[in-house]
């Protein structure tokens, strides 16, 4: 994997990115890249910045100064609802489902960028937009057996265990064929079966799907054994960066990790 | 394991602006496809009353019907607006009012044919209604139900207005004379606008399910139930909501289009805040969130206060408010919410059998 990728431009490339929150330096000139086909892990400490990234990955956070590159064109003019139309796809650490949609409609609002409408076309439900529907609904019902959500489909997201919200947030962005998915901690409060099948899920996304994963974890097992390159993040800075035998081996990694001081 | 990221992640801000509306989902477990007949068949039953009914009443209550017509088609666009998308308006009156008033000025001041003046006062309104939509988009909650209160109060005397008085007459108001059955069909006016009224709001409750099960729907409801993961998902918010602002404003448009050709006067004071809070009221004995319920809310606004009326002429007001109340407390999320705790109950029975 890792032979081929370095000479190829980077699909994704962060540039010395900082973002403030009052006092606080949230991140502190952060620079990455990530390669096409690659699973990134990016671990570090609660309050790393970890998910503040992610959040300026998909817009929803504008960094003080820096930049962000997908394909070698800076992502930092775009909104957030363009994204998905970028490339980047996203779950998040929380969940964040449509909560009284059923889980094949939250799949297919997933789906919302890589289609089209209008509301007069929708509310006369023209010849067109129902060929359409019909394309989104084989994507979506793929997804859903891809996912194991045949059960749940039609049930709503409400009440549903929360492995299984997991799983839809990871369809839901599927859904939207992005070129690099973000996955906020998507092993957190899962058991361990659950963490052994999602692990073989993300290798899946990569090999099999072709989506490049930026993958943030606390569940040191998961990211060691499926991460190709792994970044460590420590109060908003990047201490180490390498291959999860090299990081696991740092000792400012180690240091940070057991709580020592970061210098 | 993650424990101060409270404020840090974008669902963390992103519970749905209706929070405190209790919003309808019909169950769709198993039972689904018995109760999706219950339905249909209770619609059918419906429509043929709707039906029948003009040539077994009396022309008030003709008239009567036909304006539980209109507000349900009213209420319909309220629901697109509070119930799909999550934003409140206590200020739906004042496009009752713009629709209404546009039919009226279009048919007195320039002979225009009553039919033409409907799909005008429906774009009209959704213009006003887009418009308003915009810088609403920064309101929310407590705060985008006071702002479209103000806009509730002040349009009606907008309308009072001397500059606009050519066209409007002011205080005074417009009368409108009854448009007669086209076509030599055997209906006397009352009948004829009533099956109007019925032929509208059919399309507009077509419409109105079509549209909540489109893309279009999804993302308005995407948008109420989270905000920012419906934008991360390539929603534009902001247009969403200043668009289903404007057709909710085209629905209740139409509707006060044909309600002041109905009524066949109009005037500012046809259009008080009162009017605002019925719509709000219907919708929510309705159920918010559940298309049909609009029906029954029309029916609710149009007769409970008749109803009130008879029982106490002098506190009428009491005793409608009083009716509210224990319908909140009877049934507080609607007709909607009553008919799905009942069909889950006949589910859940038959499953156990
Ligand atoms: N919107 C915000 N306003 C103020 N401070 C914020 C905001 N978002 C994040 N922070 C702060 O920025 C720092 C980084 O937070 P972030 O959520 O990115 O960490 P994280 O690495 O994702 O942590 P965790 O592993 O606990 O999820 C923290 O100190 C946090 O309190
Ligand atoms: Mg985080």
């Amino acid at each position: 994997m890792q032979a081929n990728t370095t000479s190829a431009p980077p699909q994704l490339a962060v540039h010395d990115v900082i973002v403030r929150f009052g006092g606080i330096v949230a991140l502190d000139g952060i620079a990455f890249e990530l390669h096409k086909g690659q699973i990134l892990g990016l671990i570090g400490p609660n309050g790393a910045g970890k998910t503040t990234l992610f959040n300026c990955l998909s817009r929803l956070y504008t960094p003080a100064s820096g930049d962000i590159l997908y394909d070698g064109t800076s992502v930092l003019s775009k909104r957030p609802h363009e994204m998905p139309a970028v490339g980047i796809g996203r779950s998040f650490q929380n969940v964040a489902l449509f909560q009284r949609m059923t889980v094949r409609d939250n799949i297919r609002v997933g789906a919302h960028a890589a289609s089209r409408s209008d509301f007069f076309s929708d509310a006369l439900h023209l010849p067109w937009v129902r060929r359409q529907e019909a394309e989104v609904d084989a994507t979506v019902s793929e997804l859903i057996d891809y996912l194991d959500l045949g059960d749940v489909a039609d049930l709503p997201v409400d009440g549903l265990p929360f492995g299984t919200r997991k799983r839809v947030e990871i369809a839901r962005a599927l859904a939207a064929k992005p070129g690099v998915l973000l996955l906020d901690e998507p092993a957190g409060g899962l058991n361990h079966d659950e963490v052994g099948e999602l692990g073989r899920l993300i290798r899946s996304i990569r090999d099999d799907r072709g989506v490049t994963v930026l993958l943030v974890e606390h569940h040191m097992g998961l990211v060691m054994s499926i991460s190709d390159k792994v970044v460590v993040l420590s109060f908003g800075r990047k201490i180490a960066e390498g291959t999860p035998a090299e990081v696991q081996q740092n000792p400012d990694v180690i240091a940070a990790y057991l709580g020592g001081p970061a210098e | 394991m993650s424990v101060n990221t409270t404020t840090t992640d974008g669902s963390q801000a992103a519970t749905g602006s209706a929070g405190s509306v209790k919003a309808v989902s019909l169950p769709k477990p198993a039972a689904a496809s018995s109760n999706a007949k219950i339905m249909r068949t209770a619609g059918i039953v419906l429509l043929i009353m709707g039906l029948a009914a003009p040539f077994m009443a009396g022309n008030f209550l003709i008239f009567q019907l036909t304006m539980m017509l209109i507000y349900g088609i009213a209420i319909l666009g309220l629901n697109i607006l509070t119930g799909i998308n999550g934003q409140f308006s206590l200020g739906h009156g004042a496009f009752y009012a713009v629709g209404a008033y546009t039919a009226a000025i279009m048919m007195d001041q320039f002979g225009v044919g009553y039919l033409w003046t409907l799909p005008v006062a429906g774009i009209i309104c959704f213009i006003v209604g887009f418009l308003f939509g915009l810088p609403a988009l920064r309101l929310e909650g407590v705060y985008l139900a006071l702002a479209t209160f103000a806009l509730a109060v002040v349009t009606p005397q907008l309308f009072k207005l001397s500059p606009f008085e050519h066209w409007t007459s002011g205080v005074m108001g417009i009368v409108i004379s009854k448009p007669e059955a086209p076509f030599g069909l055997p209906l006397n006016p009352d009948q004829w606008l009533y099956f109007l009224t019925l032929a509208i709001g059919l399309l507009a409750y077509v419409c109105a399910r079509n549209l909540v099960a489109s893309r279009t729907g999804r993302a308005l409801m995407a948008i109420r139930d989270n905000p920012i993961a419906a934008g991360s998902m390539g929603v534009n918010t902001a247009l969403f909501k200043s668009l289903a602002f404007g057709v909710s404003a085209l629905y209740t448009g139409v509707a006060g289009a044909l309600g002041a050709i109905v009524v066949q006067y109009i005037s500012p004071d046809s259009f008080t805040f009162t009017l605002s809070v019925a719509l709000v009221v219907g919708l929510v004995v309705g159920g918010v969130g559940w298309l049909p319920g609009a029906l029954f809310g029309g029916a609710f606004i149009m007769f409970v206060p008749n109803i009130a009326e008879e029982l106490s002429k002098g506190l009428s007001g009491a005793v409608y408010g009083a009716i509210m109340i224990l319908m909140m407390y009877a049934i507080p999320t609607g007709l909607g919410g009553l008919l799905k705790a009942a069909l889950t109950a006949l589910s859940k029975r038959s499953k156990t059998r």
